[in-house]
């Protein structure tokens, strides 16, 4: 399979998927099979299971970011109608101590207990649970535990808790520093820009983000005394590895452990982690021998769920007589939170640091992070996780760098990018990027924007008094991450394999097993895309389970846009498992030998004669009955693969958008945005499009609408959706879409992963668009969120405006 | 707590049942009845998930106290067409309007309210329309399509019922 280059500007059109015959249906834009539950209220969320004699458990959490816990009475709450018991800290007899999935070498691994006993670090810090037969009653419960706390100095932000004076969060740590990390070539570097014609230099501030699933997290857990299985309904985008870590959590046998992901409303990184709430949920029901239902409340969510980004940096580049880039230096102080969430050491390092080449050719790179505990909620993935942050250091430099070198931007990024013909490629911070095109997205996104004409637009505009600016982001994204040893080598305490299962029912239709767990990305339709082009069978007979221990062997889940590239590929080697299985077993009835039997379209057929074949179906009955199989060969038609590729994927492209910003208020138009993406080969255009426009969606939220905020007490001032500002829909412009196709050589689909590009690419290209309108105030940088008043503000400082 | 009884209309049924003054809409509709169509997404009347129609008009049910529906007809997305086949529902279904599907019945209530009152918006007036229910996944455009697409067939059904000729829009 290799797609073709695409231009999508008015949309693509979905088909539907009666009219696709089954050869074609791998790349085609089918409507999903998905949406017919969705659409019509049938599809079950966790909050939506009901079981009998099931109660409700609510959390009593911190009000304050620090603080010793003196006292926590729990007896009003216990005398309360219907409340069925209260939990503190003293009442748990085991481990609870929630794990880091991630290590570095300096890491400095801190408790991380699942109910607080003698000091909270946060707001949302659970302090005791209440479990009651009512929803209502439980939270009326836990308003009625009495915490008596002594206040300590709170601190938010990771610069200010790195200070010698700061509050220390974790006294066994001595300090705030989680961890102190390098990559790249510091001695060169530091030559490189002795070396420098000339610098430039920027502070960056990554803002602290609210994942925002619509859905708020929520755990059903069930409890079989008798046979000791403890089953879990929970909002997971990965239930094998929350079962692993629940597993060592609470003391349960793995094997004795189910985990279920029903139908899961959104997730964008927030559901990977494992959190204190279900593993609490799932102790009390243990405990109770009676199923218990959480759901966190939005106001929960938003001081429990992990939060993202989160970065003081430090950016500078060094530049030779030509434009051309010779160094890059980074420094970065990152917000790790109060705890380390399950993988929070990797985010802003191995998956941070590791992109700063960008899509440039840069002889040296050296950079280094310090990780910061502090008083906010844990810092872990949020869609992108890290390359985002990566992206934005590397995009805004290079807008800089143009600027002071004066020349075109896109120019600048013409001249510096990786060659087409030097894949694959090394960079000085240890990736090697697979393929790529990087002049072609941009040639495209110029053409897409008419970007010459806009440039004399942009002229002319500003002798009207009006601010016009175009914004590029050249993205690299690096995702599916693999294979296992490498990750491995960097620390990751779990393998990124993925694993399926294709198996056949005697009667020909197909199920298939994946470990990956979507949570909104239709992979029930483009997983059974790839089955039935594989095996040559109808679309409609094809089954996709996901997210559910007991049904799949195993799986690592659905993060870091993996399923595609690392699941698609797990589930091509069982299907060409299954195809050679079956080859033998239509050569034994064709009486003929293997190697003499052709697979096409289904059908199995003796090269050369063309009335001695059967269909794959065929096969499959034959193999199930086992009348007349090889004699060495067991019966049945299935087979399991785990699937390791030998490499990341990098996705890349090229976004712009066009603004106009309003000097008198600081308020920002959007004229376009254009989105240039090379995914590698689609699956699905229509499902590739959704994800895209989604991303760019939550990345133009980071650019000016969307920020944590705390105050000097680390308390939440954005602790609703009234205060944090989830883009409403006009707030998002039309976006057009085109696509290139470079294919990955790392898997055997060649797709590269689409899930995060949007937020990685969107940010930057709103940022530079802004500033870019504003090069006649002398403005060189805004603080993301751009508020109004930010941009406001940086006019005016200027001595523009007036 | 005391109880109060009242009568709901759910999707052409009617129901008697006793609730606290105190109970939202939402949670009577889901946890008592079993009409889990509408979802809570806020407790802030912010994102829409809920959004369920009370005697014709689009409101969202986590602000709404169940005693207040006392004697109202409520529609989920469970009743809002007998087989998911409302022209909203297919046109999400075609446009990719949706993706986790979380907020879609919200969303889809409050854009059947809005087509019954606005047969032929344009894309700006759908996204003003639609600013009490927050996507996180699509982006909205796919929504918008989906809205403006449904908004086409549900003005040619009713030129067809009416036995006339399907008119070009007015502008």
């Amino acid at each position: 399979m290799a797609t073709e280059e695409t231009d999508h500007e008015d949309g693509v059109q979905s088909i539907d998927p009666d009219d696709v015959d089954t050869e074609d249906i791998l790349g085609s834009a089918i409507e999903r099979r998905e949406d017919p539950a969705l659409v019509s209220g049938e599809a079950e969320y966790t909050d939506d299971i009901q079981k009998p004699e099931m109660t409700h458990m609510a959390m009593v959490r911190s009000q304050y970011a620090h603080a010793e816990i003196e006292e926590v009475d729990t007896s009003a709450a216990e005398e309360m109608d219907g409340v069925v018991a209260v939990y503190t800290a003293d009442d748990l007899d085991v481990p609870g101590n929630l794990p880091v999935g991630w290590l570095l070498d300096s890491l400095e691994q801190v408790n991380h207990p699942i109910l607080a006993g003698d000091r909270v670090r946060y707001q949302g810090d659970a302090v005791a649970i209440v479990v009651a037969e009512e929803r209502y009653q439980a939270h009326d419960a836990a308003d009625a535990v009495d915490v008596e706390y002594e206040r300590l100095d709170a601190v938010a932000h990771p610069g200010e808790a790195l200070d010698d004076d700061a509050p220390v969060i974790h006294e066994e740590a001595g300090s705030n520093q989680a961890f102190d990390w390098e990559i790249g070539d510091q001695e060169a570097t530091k030559q490189a820009f002795e070396e420098a014609e000339t610098t430039v230099s920027l502070d960056l501030h990554n803002q602290l983000l609210i994942p925002n699933a619509i859905e708020p997290r929520a755990t059903v857990a069930d409890y079989h005394p008798r046979t000791d299985e403890l089953e879990l309904d929970m909002t997971s985008q990965n239930p094998h590895v929350h079962r692993l870590l629940m597993s060592g959590v609470i003391d349960h046998p793995e094997h004795k452990l189910s985990i279920r992901a029903p139908e899961v409303g959104g997730g964008f990184g927030s559901k990977i982690h494992h959190y204190a709430d279900e593993a609490l949920t799932a102790l009390a029901a243990k405990d109770l021998e009676r199923p218990v239902k959480w759901t966190a409340t939005r106001t929960e969510t938003y001081i429990t769920d992990a939060q993202g980004r989160g970065h003081e940096t430090t950016g500078e580049m060094a530049l030779d007589e030509d434009g051309n880039i010779t160094g890059l230096r980074v420094h970065t102080k990152a917000n790790m939170g109060a705890y380390l969430s399950t993988f929070a050491p990797s985010i802003p390092t191995y998956l941070y640091a590791t992109l700063l080449s960008g899509q440039y050719e840069i002889p040296t790179i050296y950079c280094t992070v310090e990780g910061a505990f502090t008083n906010v909620p844990p810092v872990d993935a949020y869609r992108g996780a890290g390359r985002p942050e990566a992206s934005y250091v590397v995009e805004r430099l290079v807008r800089q760098a143009a600027r002071e070198v004066d020349m075109d931007p896109a120019e600048f990024r013409r001249q510096n990018f990786v060659p087409g013909d030097a894949f694959p490629y090394e960079t000085p911070v240890a990736m090697e990027y697979d393929s790529g095109d990087y002049e072609k997205t941009l040639d495209r996104a110029k053409e897409m924007l008419d970007y010459e004409e806009f440039r004399e637009r942009q002229e002319q505009a500003r002798e009207d008094g009006r601010y016009l600016g175009v914004g590029l982001s050249a993205y690299i994204e690096a995702c599916g991450i693999a294979p296992s040893e490498l990750v491995g080598e960097l620390g990751a305490q779990a393998g990124l394999w993925e694993s399926s299962v294709v198996r056949f029912q005697p009667s020909g239709t197909v199920t298939v097993y994946v470990g990956t767990s979507g949570h909104g990305q239709g992979h029930d339709t483009t997983y059974a895309q790839i089955v039935a082009d594989k095996l040559g069978v109808e679309y409609d007979d094809i089954e996709v389970e996901e997210g559910d221990t007991d049904e799949i062997p195993q799986g690592m889940g659905t993060y870091g846009s993996r399923s595609a590239a690392v699941g698609g590929g797990a589930i091509v080697e069982s299907a060409e498992k299954v195809i050679e299985k079956g080859r033998k077993i239509a050569a034994h009835q064709l009486e003929a030998d293997p190697e003499d039997v052709e697979f096409e379209n289904g059908g199995y057929q003796v090269a050369g004669a063309p009335d001695r074949s059967m269909t794959i179906q065929d096969v499959a009955g034959a193999s199930y009955l086992a009348h007349d199989i090889p004699d060495d060969m067991e019966p049945g038609l299935e087979a399991t693969s785990f699937f390791d590729p030998e490499n990341f994927v990098f996705p890349f492209g090229m976004h712009a958008a066009i603004v106009e910003v309003d000097p008198d208020t600081g308020e920002i138009e959007f004229e376009e945005y254009v989105a240039v993406d090379d995914v590698g080969n689609q699956i699905n255009p229509k499902i590739v499009e959704g994800q895209i426009h989604g991303g760019i969606a939550q990345g133009i939220g980071q650019a000016l609408y969307e920020s944590a905020e705390y105050d000097d007490n680390a308390q939440l001032t954005t602790g609703s959706m009234q205060d944090y500002a989830v883009p409403k829909p006009s707030h998002i412009p039309e976006i057009k879409t085109a696509s290139t196709v470079t294919e990955s050589p790392h898997n055997p689909l060649g797709v590269k992963g689409v899930g995060e590009a949007g937020t990685i690419a969107a940010p930057q290209a709103v940022v530079n668009a802004v500033v870019d309108a504003l090069e006649p105030f002398g403005v060189e940088d805004i603080e993301m969120p751009l508020t109004n008043e930010r941009v406001w503000r940086a006019i005016h400082e200027n001595g523009g405006g007036d | 707590m005391t109880e109060q009884d009242i009568t709901l209309t759910v999707n052409g049924t009617e129901h008697e049942l006793s609730v606290e003054p105190r109970e939202l809409l939402v949670h009577t509709l889901r946890d008592d009845m079993g009409y889990t169509g509408p979802n809570v997404g806020c407790e802030t009347t912010m994102c829409g998930a809920c959004t369920v129609q009370m005697d014709g008009d689009a409101v969202k049910a986590c602000t709404v106290l169940a005693v207040q529906a006392d004697g109202a007809e409520i529609t989920t997305i469970e009743g809002l067409s007998d087989d998911g086949d409302h022209p909203l529902q297919e046109s999400f279904q075609e446009e990719h309007g949706l993706q986790c599907g979380y907020c879609t019945p919200g969303m889809i209530m409050t854009a059947a309210d809005y087509l019954e009152d606005e047969p032929d918006p344009d894309r700006e007036e759908i996204r003003e329309a639609l600013e009490g229910n927050i996507c996180r996944c699509t982006g909205y455009q796919n929504i918008v399509n989906a809205v403006e697409s449904a908004a086409e067939k549900m003005h040619a059904e009713d030129a067809a019922a009416d036995g006339g000729v399907i008119e070009e829009g007015g502008d």
